[in-house]
C-alpha cells in the first residue's frame, strides 16, 4: 500500500473525535502504568531468585560474616520474616510512594541518588538524539538525490554506523582526537569539550540505525503519488522534498525515537564508563557489579518509567506531524 | 536486538531496495569470505595462527605491530593475531548461541500471538510491551545481577534481550501471512485451521528467519563483547574480543594497537553479517 491513502471509509463524525481524546489519554496512562506494576513485579520476584540469604546481600554479600542477631534485625528492618505476599504488596506500596530502599553499599536512599544522577544522562542522551538525528537527516537526504554513487556511500555509511559498538568507536575517538590531535580531553570533564566525544560515541551508531529507516522512507515518499502530483503542479525537485517528503523521512524517525531513547540509556552505561562521566549508567553499572539490588531496581524502574514517557511523547509527535493521523 | 535494531531489519527485510550493495555483489563476496575465514579460525584456529595465544613472553612486551608480529603484542608479550584469532571460536559461539536463544524464544511467543486468537495475542503483546521497557543491556544487567557474571550468562542474557525484538517482526510477519490471498483460498477451500497454519502460514512466516538470524549474530557477538568489556562477560586473560579490548583500555595512550585490533574485529563481524543478512532478506523475498 502507498502511504498518503486512505481508502477506510469516511473520517468519524466530529462529536467522536473530541470525545475520543480523553479517552485515548486513559488507556495510554493505563498501559504506563500496568508496564511499570509488571516492571516491579518481575524485578521483586527475578531479586528473590539469587541463590542465599536476603539479610546476607542487605549486611554486603557472603563475605561480610554478619553475626546471628545483626541478621535478625536486618530481616525484621526489611520485612524478610514475612510471608512473600506481605513483602511483595509492602514492596509496591514503597515504590508508589517513591521509596526505594537503602544502597547497600552506599549506604543513602536510593530515591536522591538517582534523581541526583538524571540531568547528566539525559542531556547526554538528549544532545546524542539531536546530533544523530542531524547526521541521519543529512545523510538521508543528500544520498536519495539519486545516482549509484549517493545510494551506495548512503547505505554504505549506514551499515558501518549502525555495526560500530560504542565501546570501540569510543576508544577510536579517543586515539584520534584526544592521544592524536589533543583537542578534546579524554575524560569527560565538566563543560562543552568533556561532552564532545561522548555524544559522537552515542550518536554516530544510533545515526546509523535512524538512517536506514529514514531513508527507505524518504524514497518512498519521492515515489509516490502526492510527489508526483506536486511536480505536475510545477514544484521544483526541492520543493517536493522540502515541503512533502521530509516529513515522510521523519515519521519513522520520530517513531523511532521513543526505543532510540532507551538505546541510548544503555548506550549511556558503556560511554559514561568510558569517559569516567557520573551518570545513571555508570551507577547502574556499579551497583550490578556490588550486586546493589535497591540502586538495580531503582534505575530499572527509572528507565522504565522514561521510555513509557519517550513513547508516549514521540506517540504524540507523529500525530501532530502525520496528516494521516492527525485528529 | 533492540526494538531500534529490530525495526531497522524488518524494514530491510520487508523491502529490499535499501541496500546499493545488492547490485554490487563484490561486498557480499568480502563478506563471506571473511566469515568463512572466521569460522576457519572457530574450527581450526592452529592452521592460522600456531602461537599459543596464553603464552607470555615479557621480553616481548608491547611490541608494535611489524612483520614478525601482524598485530603487535600485549603487556605480556602475547601476540595479539594469535589471540584475535584463538578468540575467534569463543565469540562466533557466544554470538549464535545467543541468536539461536532470541530467535527461538522470538518464533515461540511471535507464532503464539499471531495465530493462538485475541486473548493470547493480548497477553502476548502485553509481555513484549514489558520487556521493551528494559532496553537493550538493561535486562542483560538484571539477569547477570540475579545469576552472577559469566560468558554463560552473557549468552543467556543477549538471547533474552533479543528475543521481544524477534517475536514483534515474527508476529506482525504471521499477521501479514495470514491475511494474505492464498490463506484466504486455504479457508475457503474448507481445510482446517491447523493445517493451515503448518502448510501455508508458518512456511512463509518463517521465511526471513534465516535472514534475521545471520543480521542477529552480528549484533549478539556485539552486545556480548559490550559485556566482556564491562568486565560482565568473559574474563581476561581468556582470548574472547571483548575482554581483550578491556585489557587494553590501560594501555591506550601507549598500545593503541591492543584496542584497535580486537575491536577492528568485533565490527568486521557485525557489518559482514549484516550485509549478507540483508542479501539473503532480499532473495527471500524475491521468490
Amino acid at each position: 500500500m502507498t502511504p498518503g491513502w486512505r481508502t477506510d471509509g469516511a473520517p468519524p463524525p466530529a462529536r467522536w473525535r473530541v470525545a475520543r481524546a480523553p479517552l485515548q489519554l486513559l488507556v495510554r496512562l493505563g498501559g504506563g502504568i500496568f508496564v511499570l506494576w509488571s516492571v516491579a513485579t518481575l524485578t521483586f520476584f527475578g531479586i528473590r531468585l539469587i541463590p542465599g540469604d536476603p539479610a546476607q546481600a542487605v549486611l554486603g554479600g557472603p563475605g561480610s560474616q554478619a553475626s546471628a542477631e545483626a541478621l535478625a534485625v536486618a530481616r525484621a528492618e526489611y520485612g524478610l520474616d514475612q510471608p512473600l505476599l506481605v513483602q511483595y504488596l509492602r514492596q509496591l506500596a514503597r515504590f508508589a510512594t517513591g521509596d526505594f530502599g537503602t544502597s547497600y553499599s552506599l549506604k543513602t536512599e536510593v530515591a536522591p541518588l538517582l534523581l541526583a544522577q538524571l540531568p547528566g544522562t539525559l542531556l547526554l542522551a538528549g544532545l546524542a538524539l539531536a546530533v544523530a538525528w542531524l547526521l541521519a537527516l543529512t545523510v538521508a537526504s543528500w544520498s536519495t538525490r539519486g545516482g549509484r554513487v549517493g545510494d551506495w556511500v548512503g547505505s554504505g555509511l549506514e551499515i558501518v554506523g549502525a555495526g560500530l559498538p560504542h565501546f570501540w568507536l569510543a576508544t577510536l575517538l579517543i586515539l584520534t582526537f584526544s592521544v592524536g590531535l589533543g583537542w578534546v580531553p579524554p575524560i569527560s570533564t565538566p563543560g562543552v569539550p568533556g561532552l564532545v566525544l561522548p555524544v559522537a560515541t552515542l550518536a554516530i551508531p544510533l545515526a546509523g540505525f535512524l538512517g536506514q529507516v529514514m531513508r527507505e522512507s524518504l524514497l518512498d515518499a519521492l515515489e509516490s503519488p502526492f510527489a508526483l502530483s506536486a511536480r505536475a503542479r510545477g514544484e521544483s525537485e526541492r520543493g517536493v522534498r522540502r515541503v512533502h517528503a521530509i516529513r515522510h523521512a521523519a515519521l519513522p524517525g520520530i517513531a523511532l525515537s521513543g526505543w532510540a531513547f532507551g538505546y541510548l540509556i544503555s548506550g549511556a552505561v558503556v560511554v559514561e564508563t568510558i569517559f569516567a562521566r557520573p551518570g545513571l549508567g555508570r551507577t547502574l553499572l556499579a551497583a550490578v557489579t556490588q550486586r546493589d539490588v535497591p540502586v538495580v531496581i531503582g534505575v530499572v524502574l527509572l528507565v522504565a518509567l522514561a521510555y513509557i514517557v519517550a513513547t508516549a511523547v514521540t506517540d504524540v509527535a507523529s500525530r501532530a506531524l502525520d496528516p494521516r493521523r492527525a485528529a | 536486538m533492540t526494538e531500534l535494531e529490530a525495526q531497522a531489519a524488518s524494514a530491510v527485510i520487508r523491502r529490499g531496495r535499501a541496500s546499493g550493495f545488492r547490485r554490487i555483489g563484490v561486498a557480499e563476496g568480502l563478506s563471506a569470505a571473511f566469515l568463512a575465514f572466521l569460522l576457519l579460525a572457530a574450527l581450526a584456529p592452529d592452521l592460522i595462527s600456531p602461537l599459543d595465544p596464553l603464552g607470555i613472553d615479557p621480553a616481548n612486551a608491547f611490541e608494535p605491530p611489524s612483520f614478525g608480529q601482524v598485530l603487535g603484542t600485549d603487556e605480556s608479550g602475547r601476540s595479539i593475531f594469535s589471540r584475535v584469532v584463538h578468540g575467534a571460536g569463543t565469540s562466533l559461539l557466544i554470538g549464535v548461541a545467543a541468536s539461536t536463544i532470541g530467535l527461538g524464544l522470538g518464533t515461540i511467543l511471535g507464532v503464539l500471538a499471531g495465530s493462538g486468537g485475541r486473548i493470547v495475542d493480548f497477553g502476548v503483546s502485553r509481555f513484549l510491551e514489558v520487556l521493551f521497557a528494559l532496553p537493550g543491556l538493561l535486562l542483560a544487567l538484571f539477569l547477570i545481577v540475579i545469576v552472577g557474571p559469566g560468558a554463560l550468562t552473557t549468552t543467556l542474557a543477549v538471547g533474552l534481550s533479543t528475543a521481544p525484538g524477534y517475536a514483534r517482526i515474527i508476529r506482525s510477519q504471521l499477521i501479514t501471512v495470514r491475511g494474505s490471498a492464498y490463506v484466504e483460498a486455504a479457508t475457503v477451500l474448507g481445510l482446517g485451521r491447523m493445517r493451515i497454519l503448518a502448510r501455508h502460514v508458518l512456511p512463509n512466516t518463517l521465511a526471513p528467519l534465516f535472514a534475521l538470524g545471520t543480521l542477529g549474530v552480528g549484533q549478539a557477538i556485539v552486545w556480548a563483547s559490550a559485556l566482556s568489556y564491562l568486565g560482565l562477560g568473559a574474563v581476561p586473560p581468556s582470548p574472547e574480543w571483548g575482554a581483550m579490548l578491556a585489557a587494553g583500555r590501560t594501555y591506550l595512550s601507549t598500545a593503541w594497537w591492543m584496542s584497535v585490533f580486537p575491536g577492528l574485529f568485533i565490527v568486521l563481524t557485525a557489518i559482514c553479517a549484516t550485509v549478507l543478512g540483508r542479501a539473503a532478506g532480499n532473495r527471500t523475498r524475491r521468490r
